[in-house]
């Protein structure tokens, strides 16, 4: 009984925490939009410094613009939805909660620091408690996937760190700051080096093709919650040191060396989807689409239009709700039907309605349904992607879209084997629907899908000044060299 | 009196070995538990005293000198020499040696401190000596086994061979430059084949004390013969002494070689990290174990060496101390290990966690610290030397250091691994508690998990390198 009180506790503890900081972000939001409509131009607010290691020039140094706000609403929204489908964890609840916070509180400290030190700091931070989450929690091939992911992420931080040391060296050794750094003129061919390090090290965390080994693997290993941090936020990580770090404070060798990128991307959108209808596992095959979705996220950033990166930012956050939902709703049914295969599941949406609605809803705003975020955010990446003229590019987004089709194919396909028809096994006429915890998870993930689907120029307008300035900086680098 | 202050550390430590005399005449030491709380409370006292304010300047006729970062390297070392014999509590009230064990630990790190604050290589050299021999001694301590006496004969033939390769090379360096104190070789050293083959001599006679690839091969076996409080003298008093005079030698002494030394760290460097790295991977002895982790942290020290810059004295001194607690704090866990299972194999580590948290937890900081995770303090440690390597522009250099990063990272995710994920193979029993190791162990976690967000630390080691 004593244990049991006490987990109760923990978990209240957790939930009243993350719910606090859903609400501390709506707060922050509000008080942001505010600032910004009496005029104020400041590229980043609530900036505040502290010392670190002075001799280093490593201050702890945080401020936010709009890109950064998007993110942190994401991540407040997932944190919480995740501490409420892991309410069932009954092993070592403690460790359980405390490495969720630490994750959480490492993709906070990620988003809203602009000294590129500390961003190293928070990134390398969440490394390690999906390492322990995915060993002590999961199932299936939990050594091997969890250390996979840990070195995977670590070789990808590596790469990571000797391109931010170099662009504190290209400083004058005088500042990790991400304002101080965009004012430089950096020569072009360290330029190239220094790009080509950190996109390609963000990129590891991203789970851009061909480093995108770790996640599937990690993801069917992960307990539910794991899975929904590492696509919702981990992944986002990476997409957002690619915009904020290699593509803003990088511009020239951006404009020249990003077509690498696009290939890549392009490469991973085919081959995610594709990948994903060879699948049969649900986890499988969600992490395999996050591959091609998160495909759209590269794709617009390397296309370096205004729209492109709108669009880019948006699929982050349309990408880490939609999938926190998704994971969310496989792990629901896998705990009460203990299989993820989709073809011997079936009939789910007579017996567990709800569970059942999550994973449609989840699955039309991944295949692009117009109301739901997928369509949104994956069509202003296509509208700034065919912006930029040239065959190639125009030819990497007919490939994207067309991939689209593809996305349908396995969606429905899944939601038809698993989620309608008729009840094929018997043992699943005694499951039980969703409790309250998981039917308020999904309650706010899905209202997060609908509030960008229904009104994405709100979501336009927040983030607008921010990504005109990252697009200011690219153009105006152009003849630098 | 200023002058006989300068020798102030040195004083207390030989006061403390004149002491043990007396005990030993009052056969004091046979009262195990108040000697051993006696000797905790001289080391902690030696270790305090040494923060009281100290001149600074040199004495007989430059022969000794005593600078702010002589000192803080001193009291380093001093706090690693009481955290070692409150970890080795348990093992020293078995054994029959405890008086000796100080004795010869004390004569040992009187002969690092003459080497920290030598001014003339004549008095390096027999600072070298009088740390080195001592240990030999230590080494050999579980007398009735047979691998320790192989491991004490191993360390004494190996230095007696790095100490005549070094004389060697001091010899070769008086023919040169014709004096040997340091303010006159620095200002004669001129970079031809004579003193550039004095200084490979003498590089690879500091290559072996601090066991760097290729000249590593005495390391593995004397680390697993000893018993578990003398390779933890080892890899930490004694390894960290050095690289302190390292510092001193290539930045000072060496400074007007710098072109040509730094390509020879370079390559030392990359090869003990990634022979180091590689090797652990299948160890499943402990102490092999991080005998290989040694050989690969002293590498990444060399990449900071290689920064060549007074950020790089900086971050090697950091990591310095950071190292010096993380692989405490792990012996310290490993010992407590070893003395209730009686076994020092990694495999004995699964399960851990679900038996022995605490210990588990202690060991987990100390892992990560030397693997460099956020937010302990090996983190910063690491970076900091990157960064500092970075100066010198040695791309391939970096290179290697961020493969090791990541084969490293394995190495001790393996034994995290083995205690938080794996199920055990036979329970660990609760280990047993005493006092001295769970307050060692708990200064070496707190201390890990505070020295990243204490900038002072830092400023203070940028501070007193600047001078």
């Amino acid at each position: 009984m004593i244990v049991a009180k006490k987990e109760l506790l923990i978990k209240s503890i957790a939930l009243a925490g993350s719910s606090l900081q859903l609400v501390i972000s709506v707060i922050i939001t509000v008080l942001y939009v505010q600032l910004r409509q009496t005029g104020t131009t400041d590229q980043f607010l609530f900036q505040s410094s502290y010392v670190w290691f002075a001799p280093l020039k490593i201050y702890f140094s945080s401020g936010i613009d709009g890109i950064s706000l998007a993110m942190i609403l994401m991540t407040a929204l997932v944190v919480l939805a995740g501490v409420l489908v892991s309410w069932k964890i009954n092993k070592q609840v403690k460790e359980f909660f405390f490495l969720l916070i630490v994750l959480s509180l490492s993709a906070y400290g990620f988003f809203i620091t602009t000294n590129l030190f500390v961003m190293f700091f928070f990134l390398e931070l969440a490394v390690i408690p999906k390492f322990l989450l995915i060993g002590m929690w999961g199932s299936g091939r939990k050594e091997y996937s969890s250390m996979k992911l840990a070195l995977m992420l670590m070789a990808g931080s590596a790469l990571v760190f000797l391109g931010m040391i170099g662009l504190f060296y290209a400083s004058g050794m005088q500042s990790w700051d991400i304002q101080d750094i965009a004012k430089l003129n950096i020569p072009i061919a360290t330029q190239r080096v220094l790009y080509l390090l950190l996109f390609t090290g963000f990129g590891v965390f991203t789970a851009m093709f061909p480093f995108h080994t770790w996640a599937p693997d990690g993801h069917s290993s992960a307990p539910t919650a794991a899975s929904m941090f590492l696509a919702g936020i981990s992944m986002k990580l990476g997409a957002y040191g690619c915009l904020r770090v290699a593509t803003y404070l990088l511009p020239g060798a951006a404009q020249e060396l990003s077509w690498i990128f696009i290939i890549l991307a392009s490469i991973a959108i085919i081959y995610g989807a594709f990948a994903t209808m060879m699948q049969k596992d649900l986890k499988y095959m969600n992490a395999y689409s996050s591959v091609s979705h998160v495909g759209f996220i590269i794709l617009g950033i390397a296309m370096l239009t205004k729209v492109a990166i709108t669009g880019a930012v948006m699929q982050m956050v349309s990408h880490g709700i939609m999938t926190a939902l998704f994971f969310a709703a496989i792990g629901m049914i896998y705990d009460r039907a203990h299989t993820r295969q989709a073809n011997e599941l079936g009939g789910m949406l007579k017996q567990i309605p709800f569970i059942g609605t999550a994973f449609i809803i989840s699955g039309l705003t991944s295949l692009g349904l117009p109301g739901f975020s997928g369509f949104v955010s994956e069509m202003t990446v296509f509208v700034g992607s065919w912006e930029r003229a040239g065959i190639f590019y125009r030819g990497a987004t007919i490939l994207a879209a067309a991939s689209i089709v593809v996305t349908a194919v396995y969606i429905l396909r899944a939601i038809g084997f698993a989620i309608w028809g008729n009840i094929t096994n018997k043992e699943f006429l005694k499951l039980k629907d969703a409790t309250w915890s998981e039917r308020t998870a999904t309650v706010l993930l899905v209202v997060g899908i609908l509030i960008i689907g229904l009104a994405p120029f709100l979501f336009v307008h927040l983030i607008n000044l921010d990504t005109t300035t990252i697009y200011q900086k690219l153009i105006s680098n152009v003849l630098v060299h | 009196m200023d002058n006989v202050l300068l020798f102030r550390f040195e004083i207390i430590i030989a006061a403390l070995i004149l002491m043990l005399l007396v005990m030993s005449l009052r056969d004091f030491n046979t009262k195990v538990t108040a000697f051993l709380g006696t000797m905790n409370v001289l080391l902690l006292v030696n270790f305090l005293i040494g923060w009281l304010p100290m001149y600074t300047g040199s004495y007989f006729s430059g022969f000794f000198r005593t600078t702010d970062l002589i000192v803080f390297e001193k009291n380093i070392l001093n706090l690693g020499i009481l955290l070692i014999s409150l970890t080795s509590y348990q093992w020293l009230k078995k054994s029959e040696h405890r008086l000796e064990f100080y004795f010869l630990m004390l004569s040992s790190i009187m002969g690092v401190f003459v080497m920290l604050s030598s001014g003339h290589i004549l008095m390096l050299y027999l600072g070298v000596e009088m740390s080195t021999i001592p240990i030999a001694a230590m080494s050999n301590f579980n007398l009735d086994e047979k691998r320790s006496s192989e491991a004490g004969l191993k360390l004494i033939l190996s230095s007696a061979f790095s100490t005549g390769i070094m004389l060697f090379g001091i010899s070769l360096l008086y023919g040169a430059v014709g004096n040997l104190s340091f303010d006159s070789v620095i200002a004669n050293l001129h970079p031809d084949m004579l003193t550039l083959f004095a200084f490979t001599f003498i590089l690879a006679g500091f290559a072996f004390k601090m066991s760097i690839v290729p000249f590593h091969l005495w390391t593995a076996d004397v680390y697993e013969g000893s018993p578990i409080a003398v390779t933890n003298f080892l890899s930490v008093i004694s390894k960290g002494s050095v690289v302190f005079v390292f510092l001193t030698i290539l930045y000072q002494l060496f400074g007007g070689l710098k072109d040509e030394w730094l390509y020879a760290i370079s390559i030392l460097s990359i090869l003990s990290m990634t022979v180091g790295n590689l090797f652990a991977l299948r160890q499943q002895n402990a102490k092999r174990f991080l005998a290989f982790s040694s050989i690969a942290q002293v590498g990444f020290v060399l990449v900071g060496v290689a920064g060549a810059s007074v950020m790089g004295s900086t971050s090697v001194v950091y990591f310095i101390l950071i190292y010096l607690l993380s692989n405490i704090a792990a012996f310290g866990v490993i010992g407590a290990m070893a003395d209730s299972t009686g076994s020092e194999s990694l495999q004995s580590f699964k399960g851990l966690y679900k038996s022995n948290p605490f210990y588990a937890l202690f060991m987990v900081v100390a892992l990560f610290s030397l693997a460099g995770v956020p937010p302990v303090a090996g983190f910063f440690g690491k970076l900091f030397l990157l960064t500092a390597g970075m100066n010198s522009k040695l791309y391939v250099l970096l290179g290697f250091a961020g493969v090791n990063l990541v084969l490293s990272l394995y190495n001790y995710l393996r034994v995290v691994k083995y205690m938080f994920i794996d199920e055990a193979v036979t329970t660990v029993p609760p280990l047993q508690r005493n006092r001295q190791l769970t307050i060692a162990l708990v200064t070496c976690t707190i201390g890990l998990l505070i020295i990243g967000f204490i900038p002072a630390i830092y400023q203070y080691i940028d501070q007193i390198c600047r001078m």
